[in-house]
């Protein structure tokens, strides 16, 4: 209820001056890169949720057809766990000040997430052999969109990975490399969500 | 002292504008006469509001405009005033909601003795259908549509067989007759829109759109085209006519039945077949 | 999360400093200049969407005159005239240009906090901009289905432009979405986080809070019409079927089937509408600080004027269908958004009432930025009253698509914000460039924009009422349609005109004033917020000289008793001058 409380001072009071005059600019205690990213995350959110809607909404029209989910996929999920997992293992081992681990690690969940994009490629291979195209049922086409933009978004992560790696290689400061494996695991463990939740909607439906 | 004034002639100007413009709804031919009277409410109300501000307006400007030693008053809020005018403005958007709504409600629930009409709208004509004696609309499907069965009517559906189909742009409509009007599209959004009758709603393809209306007066109106539906747009018109009930049987007994169209179809075939053998 | 932190101090923004001509002037990665470029940008290509709307003017006019308008060029451009005015220019000039230009400077930080991807981010909007261009060179030329781009429609046959142009107005609004993310970002973290000590958010001035919930829904709404456009495209390109149903199209039965076009008139408005309040929020909280500073009072009400704009952005998200009351959708739906519609007029109603109380024993200066302010009030009431009858879902029935929709929306989103870009232009220009425009050439454009723009689209309203259907290329013989109603068009088409081309007294009077402009000093209106108070007019590279400021007030100290001059600067500390305290 901050913020609201907030928004109810007195700015022109001069007992809230005295207050106000004490108060740093930030609003959020924490480093503006973090701040950037997790306001980033709000339209991706808005983007993802909206396609979800659009989905629901489209399936209530008489051509739908249920896709038969490749098995490939439960795979899939199981690598892109793993990778969010080595990144927070990589996470917590920078912030003990374990460079070396940290990098194995880190390496470790881009490799696993490179996998999982070529898992999806390959789904989506299953699926084209079973006859399944994206303009062949609008479940179809639902599906092809979803795993792309899902896998548009990894490799977004995956650029901000690989310039993270080039930076450890060059033996950037641990601070700052600190910095960058938060902000790359955050994203990650946000993305697996995504997917878990795009995931479990395409098995319920 | 001219920025008041020229406000002043902007606010006189739009209120004798209102009163005096020779552009007016058109006289209506249906039972939607509360539609115009909440356009009349909302007239008003708002109207007094627009009149209210502006003089408001103009007298601070006069009133309060820059003067050697003038000096503001510092007043950072006032929170009664406030709640008052949000409670005042808040009665006023209620006594324009309440009505609409209500009027929405009679708008959206078809009386149970409305006859049914179909409204076809393609790029860029219109055809209409009637259920025929029994009612009953037969099944239709856009993979049976052909230049011979321009409504895609399927042979087999005994509900069809009396259905009158009118492959013209002119409708007709009995007087005093609750109709519903369901609405198809066989290819892009049009919008069945005849002023007089004031309703209107979009041709949806893929679903059966409807409005129900009543009207009140015999005459020939204009059915226009209200959702840009393609290069054809503006030329996308049709006629409704109201008849009396006599006038309206005369033109009945002269529309064709889907089974009579078969029938037809069928003789010219056999004609021209006799005529290529001999 | 939100709340002020007393301790540890925001560390400064990390400034980049150019060192080439390039990097300086054009892929520069300093706010004003981007705020500069992004502006010209709008304004260049609002000047084609101005020369469309005189095309389709002409023929709206003077029917069967101009041989070279046929119905194909006239759906082209008022697609394009749509869709250039509300995005191209509306959107990045209030965001983009004034965002960039006034954040970082009001708030009191060095540059906007990724002063990177706020480069790339006109870089990208730039590209937008020309492949929008490039769609009228591409055969077919450019799409012709209306700004809100109904399928089936808009990728059918029957539709100008629904081959190649179609494709790169899509691909042009995903890059404007792409680019305005990038953007958007940096305004919301900067609000956020970069905020000098002691400007606490409820010292910042309207003008940052109305630009900062503007951006919030534009982060929220734009990605809706990202959907809209991907699905879309796919329609067209794949042959996928989201929003495209079983159809035939002139005579051909085409592959789709089953899809859904209300599915994308939900995607379509739940951004178009907040999108009318992404355009009308900064501009209500740029007209407020030009009528305060103007008035030398302090905005009536300033708190409320807060609340105001945070619950009308959070109602924008839920009022979206009352552009849909007769598209079919389930008729339920119209009892929902109405009510939700009426509602939000009441946090607007009270900021009208808050503006024109600000008047209320003011000192009122009758300026250029003073002036438009007033125009912008007029131009607002009116057209947000005729809102009052498109939202109620009963009175939108008879007038939905017709002229008066039309009329209405100029009113209020087109004539009303640009008043206020007037108005912010004549306030700013001192700042941006150290002189003062020319005051005879400002009350000419100011009295022939304002009067003329309000004579063209009073009118409209009218014979909307009448019937008058919008989107017509011609009226033909109609006979509810009187000739009177042909004789007011060419009186309208004439007016535009005039209004039309008394900009260019307007660009005249920047490009002359640019040279030989008074020179207007740091502060020439007397105003309160930072941007006023840097060491140097127009503010160098840095923003402020080697201290950020501090500050001790909030935005509004106009008049205060017993103060010795008639404003006290947000950054001037309590002392026998202010005596408030």
């Amino acid at each position: 209820m901050g913020i609201f409380h907030h928004l109810t001072r007195k700015p022109w009071l001069p007992e809230q001056s005295e207050i106000d005059n004490q108060v740093s600019g930030g609003a959020v205690a924490l480093q503006t890169a973090k701040v950037g990213l997790r306001v980033f995350l709000f339209p991706i959110s808005a983007l993802f949720t909206l396609f979800l809607i659009a989905y629901l909404m489209r399936m209530s029209f008489s051509d739908w057809q249920t896709l038969h989910d490749p098995w490939l996929l439960w795979i899939n999920t199981a690598v892109l766990v793993l990778s969010s997992l080595a990144l927070q293992r990589s996470r917590m081992l920078v912030d003990g000040g374990e460079v070396t681990g940290m990098r194995t690690y880190f390496m470790l969940g881009g490799v696993f997430a490179f996998a999982f994009l070529g898992g999806q490629l390959a789904a989506w291979q299953q699926l084209a052999d079973m006859g399944v195209y994206a303009d062949t049922n609008p479940s179809h086409s639902f599906f092809y969109l979803f795993t792309a933009l899902h896998g548009l978004h990894l490799l977004g992560g995956l650029v901000a990975w690989g310039r993270t790696v080039f930076k450890i290689k060059a033996g950037v400061d641990v601070e700052h490399l600190r910095l960058s494996v938060e902000l790359c695991t955050i994203y990650w463990h946000y993305l697996l969500v995504v997917w878990v939740v795009m995931f479990g909607l395409l098995l319920a439906t | 002292m001219i920025v008041a004034i020229g406000l002043l002639v902007v606010l006189v100007g739009t209120v004798l504008f209102h009163v005096y413009s020779p552009w007016w709804w058109t006289p209506i031919a249906s039972n939607w006469g509360n539609m115009d009277d909440t356009i009349l409410l909302t007239f008003w109300i708002t109207g007094a509001v627009f009149i209210a501000v502006m003089l408001f307006m103009v007298y601070c400007i006069y009133k309060f405009r820059h003067k050697e030693g003038r000096v503001a008053h510092y007043e950072p809020e006032n929170t009664k005033l406030e709640v008052w005018l949000t409670s005042i403005t808040a009665v006023g958007v209620a006594a324009m909601l309440a009505p609409g709504l209500i009027v929405w409600n009679d708008y959206v629930t078809v009386p149970e003795d409305a006859v049914e009409f179909e409204a076809i709208g393609q790029q860029w004509s219109w055809t209409f259908r009637l259920p025929g004696e029994d009612g009953k609309f037969g099944t239709v499907s856009m993979k049976d549509m052909n230049p011979d069965n321009p409504f895609g009517m399927s042979a087999d559906d005994p509900n069809g067989q009396d259905d009158v189909l009118i492959e013209e742009d002119e409708m007709h409509l009995l007087k005093d007759q609750p109709i519903k009007a369901l609405l198809r599209s066989v290819d892009v959004l049009h919008d069945f829109y005849v002023p007089q009758f004031r309703a209107k709603m979009d041709m949806v393809p893929g679903t059966v759109t409807y409005f129900w209306l009543t009207p009140i007066r015999t005459g020939e109106f204009e059915i226009l085209c209200a959702e840009l539906c393609g290069v054809g747009h503006h030329a996308m018109r049709g006629t409704v006519v109201v008849d009396e009930q006599e006038a309206y049987d005369e033109w009945l007994s002269d529309q064709a039945t889907y089974a009579e169209l078969v029938e037809e179809a069928r003789i010219r075939k056999e004609n021209e077949t006799r005529l290529a053998m001999n | 999360m939100m709340v002020d932190v007393p301790v540890a101090e925001v560390a400064e923004v990390e400034l980049y400093h150019a060192k080439s001509y390039w990097t300086k002037y054009v892929f520069s990665q300093d706010a004003k200049v981007i705020a500069i470029q992004y502006g010209g940008t709008a304004v260049a290509i609002g000047l084609v969407g101005l020369v469309l709307s005189w095309l389709m003017r002409l023929q709206l006019g003077f029917p069967d005159t101009f041989a070279f308008i046929d119905a194909t060029d006239y759906y082209q451009f008022i697609t394009v005239h749509g869709m250039i005015m509300v995005i191209y220019l509306l959107t990045a000039l209030f965001l983009g240009g004034f965002g960039n230009y006034l954040i970082p400077l009001m708030v009191g930080a060095r540059d906007m906090v990724f002063p990177y991807l706020n480069m790339v981010s006109y870089w990208v909007y730039l590209c937008a901009v020309l492949i929008l261009v490039a769609s009228f060179f591409v055969e077919g030329g450019p799409t012709g289905a209306g700004w809100t781009l109904y399928p089936p429609q808009s990728i059918t046959e029957g539709t100008p432009g629904s081959e190649g142009g179609i494709i790169l107005m899509l691909v042009s609004l995903a890059l404007f979405i792409i680019g305005f993310t990038m953007g958007g970002l940096n305004y919301v973290v900067t609000v956020l986080q970069a905020r000098t000590r002691g400007m606490t958010l409820m010292r910042l001035p309207l003008t940052v809070w109305g630009i900062f919930v503007a951006t919030i829904l534009a982060l929220l709404a734009f990605p809706a019409l990202f959907v809209g456009c991907i699905m879309m495209t796919l329609d067209k390109l794949l042959g996928t079927s989201f929003f495209m149903p079983e159809m035939i199209s002139l005579g051909q039965q085409l592959e789709y089937d089953g899809g859904s076009p209300i599915l994308f008139q939900h995607l379509f408005w739940f951004f178009g509408h907040p999108e009318v309040y992404i355009v009308a929020l900064p501009a209500f909280g740029i007209v407020s600080d030009l009528l305060a500073v103007h008035a030398r009072k302090n905005i009536f009400g300033y708190r409320m004027m807060v609340w105001a704009i945070v619950i009308i952005g959070a109602l924008s998200f839920v009022v979206w269908a009352h552009h849909m009351y007769v598209s079919g959708m389930h008729p339920y739906f119209g009892f929902f958004f109405a009510t939700t519609t009426l509602i939000i007029a009441v946090p607007t109603a009270l900021k009208v009432y808050n503006w024109v109380l600000t008047l209320w024993h003011g000192d009122i200066h009758l300026t250029q930025p003073m002036l438009f302010s007033l125009a912008f009030l007029v131009t607002f009431i009116n057209g947000g009253i005729t809102g009052l009858f498109l939202g109620n879902v009963t009175v939108d029935v008879p007038l939905s698509d017709t002229m008066f929709v039309v009329a209405h929306f100029h009113m209020v989103m087109g004539i009303a914000p640009l008043m206020v870009v007037f108005g912010a232009i004549y306030h700013w220009y001192p700042k941006i460039t150290g002189r003062m425009l020319h005051e005879g050439m400002g009350k000419f454009h100011f009295w022939v924009t304002f009067l003329g723009a309000y004579t063209i689209f009073l009118p409209l309203h009218y014979i909307g009422l009448q019937g008058v259907p919008r989107r017509y290329f011609e009226f033909g013989d109609t006979a509810f349609i009187p000739d009177s109603v042909t004789t007011l068009n060419a009186f309208v088409t004439v007016v535009t005109l005039t209004v039309g081309f008394a900009q260019i007294v307007f660009f005249y009077n920047m490009w002359r004033s640019y040279k030989h402009g008074k020179v207007a000093g740091d502060n020439p209106w007397g105003a309160t917020t930072l941007e006023w108070q840097t060491a140097e007019t127009p503010p160098g590279h840095g923003n402020f000289g080697e201290e950020l400021p501090l500050v001790y007030r909030w935005a509004y100290d106009f008049s205060v008793p017993g103060a010795k001059n008639d404003f006290i600067p947000q950054n001037m500390p309590p002392g026998p001058d202010t005596n408030n305290h």
